[in-house]
């Protein structure tokens, strides 16, 4: 493993490569290397752009990661794509949009992998891993949907939200919950009716935020003909370099440490519980005898987990 | 905590015939396997870059505009140079049966001409890909 080690530290892409393989299948191999690495000497800036299917966002990215690399930026891009819950498998499309992609740029597409929380864990690794290779700035691409989304933005310095016209009214967009999240706000596609009003609604809403809160930026684009994309790479350029980043990006730490903190223990609980001869009995009460899940689990709780020896069969050991 | 088969479906070269690639890339997928589809027209030396970028273990080529012969070498010859030649490249496509032989014998570990069975493709795969 020191290998890769010394392979990332020397910037090779092959070493890098099979590094995130290792720390996206959450394997000792990813930790040790991880480990051997340490903390980076330089963080990375860190952008999540996040929004519906469909709006744009990876040939933003794409735009995005060509403007900061001509602006002298060290890129790389997490895209990442649901998996399917009932093969495993996932089909990630992020890099047809990446159709000329700078060879500088690192690419890299992570799946949800189905697990809870397992994505979280993989995009913190892999910032981890991306900064050691010298990358400065990382920009997490994601579906706006669900739970996955706010994980994966605890680890963003900022996040930009992507909307397109025509996707309902200003109601969906707080049913969403994408205002709380947003520093930024493009709206794309904005060579479609209905643009202006999006844009409108979108300043009305954020008006309602308390009033010492700075107000986010609204940019307009046509991402698919390149409008735009100029002032949103100096927009979030100016918000990463605004002087109160230093505490947030120390917030993201804070709270990136604890997301993962909290996800390895609901792992590891649910995994040594679920190897137990209590867990498969309570399993077919609950799949045969009709016995209610939330008694069910809060008993195994009980008796496996913060009992701790008050059950001794074997199994708790991994 | 395993290790997903990770694939690249590309489409070297000009034919705009995507369909068959995008089927193979649903099949593997149900398989259970991570597909990384990098869409029309890409040369091989994005192929190779993609390949390296996402540490795939099988590189799938679809080649309907007959241009194997001089697309499949190119994309061996990059994998070879950046380290990768344990990665399971198989093609799909209409390719005659002295181009598969001939190319098989460089490198490419199978041939999937039309009618080919997903199954089989998921199987072939499955079979032979070497997880490191």
């Amino acid at each position: 493993m020191t290998e890769l080690a010394d392979g990332i530290r020397r910037g090779e892409r092959r070493a890098l490569a099979r590094a995130l393989s290792f720390a996206e299948s959450g394997s000792a191999e990813g930790r040790e290397i991880l480990r051997e690495l340490g903390s980076p000497e330089k963080a990375a800036d860190v952008v999540g752009i996040t929004g519906a299917p469909g709006v744009g966002k990876s040939t933003l990215v794409d735009l995005l990661s060509r403007a900061f690399a001509a602006r002298g930026r060290k890129v790389a891009v997490l895209a990442v794509d649901p998996s399917s819950p009932f093969s495993g498998g996932a089909l990630l499309g992020d890099r047809i949009r990446m159709d000329s992609p700078d060879p500088e740029v690192f690419i890299r597409s992570l799946s949800t992998r189905g697990q809870q929380g397992g994505l979280s864990r993989a995009v913190a690794s892999a910032i981890r891993l991306l900064e050691a290779f010298g990358k400065d700035l990382i920009l997490v691409e994601t579906v706006g949907a669900g739970q996955s989304e706010v994980e994966i933005m605890a680890h963003a310095d900022i996040t930009a939200v992507v909307l397109v016209p025509g996707l309902g009214d200003d109601i969906q967009a707080n049913k969403a919950g994408i205002l709380e999240i947003g520093d930024v706000f493009i709206v794309n596609k904005s060579d479609r009716p209905g643009a202006d009003l999006v844009v409108r609604e979108l300043r009305m809403m954020l008006s309602l935020a308390p009033k010492d809160v700075e107000r986010p930026p609204i940019v307009k684009t046509v991402a698919s003909e390149g409008l735009g994309v100029g002032e949103v790479a100096e927009t979030l350029l100016k918000l990463l370099a605004a002087p109160t980043m230093l505490a947030r990006r120390e917030e993201r730490r804070r709270r990136g440490g604890e997301a993962q903190l909290r996800e390895a223990l609901s792992r590891q609980v649910l995994e040594r519980i679920s190897s137990r001869q209590a867990f498969r009995d309570a399993v077919g009460r609950v799949t045969e005898g009709g016995a209610d899940p939330e008694s069910e689990a809060e008993d195994l709780l009980d008796r496996l987990a913060y009992g701790g020896g008050r059950e001794s069969e074997g199994g708790m050991s991994p | 905590m395993d290790r997903k088969i990770r694939v690249l479906i590309a489409k070297p070269g000009l034919d705009g015939h995507d369909r068959g690639a995008k089927v193979v890339a649903r099949a593997y997928r149900d398989a259970g396997m991570e597909v990384i589809y990098t869409g029309l027209h890409q040369t091989p030396e994005q192929i190779v870059e993609a390949a390296l970028q996402e540490d795939v273990d099988v590189v799938g080529l679809s080649i309907l505009s007959g241009a194997h012969n001089t697309l499949v070498p190119k994309v061996l010859a990059l994998l070879e140079k950046e380290g990768m030649s344990n990665v399971l490249v198989v093609l799909g496509g209409i390719v005659p049966d002295e181009d598969a032989k001939a190319l098989m014998a460089s490198g490419v570990s199978a041939v999937f001409g039309p009618g080919t069975e997903t199954r089989e493709i998921v199987e072939f795969t499955r079979r032979h890909v070497k997880i490191s």
